[in-house]
């Protein structure tokens, strides 16, 4: 029982180390700033998910494990919000219509 | 042997959060550096998790939730600043 929890363990976390890698790589290469939102946010997120999820399986039903959860649940949600704010702070400021602003770079 | 997973796990997220601070330098917008200080942001809040599974220490997971917190309202302020000009 023990050596299955920690293989279940070790594979959400290698798949949040894949999400985050592959959101940092996509912050690094992509070429605007609408891409590199649409590549980190989504891939964060999910990245994080998975290793909150990894430590909650460690740590078992406790008060900690709840407040872990509580975390998860709040950048579950701000993070969505803050990429939404950021896209249309951008997109008010250029002033161009869409295909303009997609062809930059 | 099932802690060792997570210190290898906050090693690469340190690593790739100083990866993610090259955009930040030389992002070509202010938005780019905003996008960029978000993600930081997310990934210094899974480290502090996983520290404090790492050293034991309970009370760390409080200290992640204020750093989400502060991250939101840090990236709201400043795509605010952006669009208008002025935060109120």
């Amino acid at each position: 029982m023990e050596i299955f929890r920690t293989i279940l363990v070790g594979l959400l976390l290698a798949g949040g180390i894949f999400f985050f890698l592959v959101g940092t790589v996509g912050l690094i290469r992509l070429p605007d700033v609408f891409t590199r939102m649409h590549a980190t946010t989504k891939a964060d997120t999910l990245g994080a998910g998975f290793i909150f999820l990894a430590s909650i399986l460690y740590r078992g039903f406790d008060a900690v494990s709840l407040k872990i959860l509580v975390v998860l649940i709040f950048i579950w949600i701000t993070n969505p919000t803050a990429a939404h704010i950021i896209a249309k702070a951008e997109f008010k400021k250029e002033g161009k219509s869409f295909e303009e602003i997609s062809r930059k770079d | 042997m099932i802690i060792h997973l997570f210190i290898a796990t906050a090693i690469s997220l340190a690593t790739m959060a100083f990866a993610s601070l090259y955009r930040a330098y030389s992002g070509p917008t202010p938005a780019d550096r905003v996008v960029s200080i978000n993600v930081i942001s997310t990934k210094i809040t899974v480290m502090i998790v996983l520290i404090a599974l790492i050293i034991k220490q309970d009370s760390f997971v409080d200290v992640a939730l204020v750093y989400a917190m502060m991250g939101f309202i840090t990236t709201v302020s400043v795509a605010k600043y952006l669009e208008k000009g002025k935060l109120f």
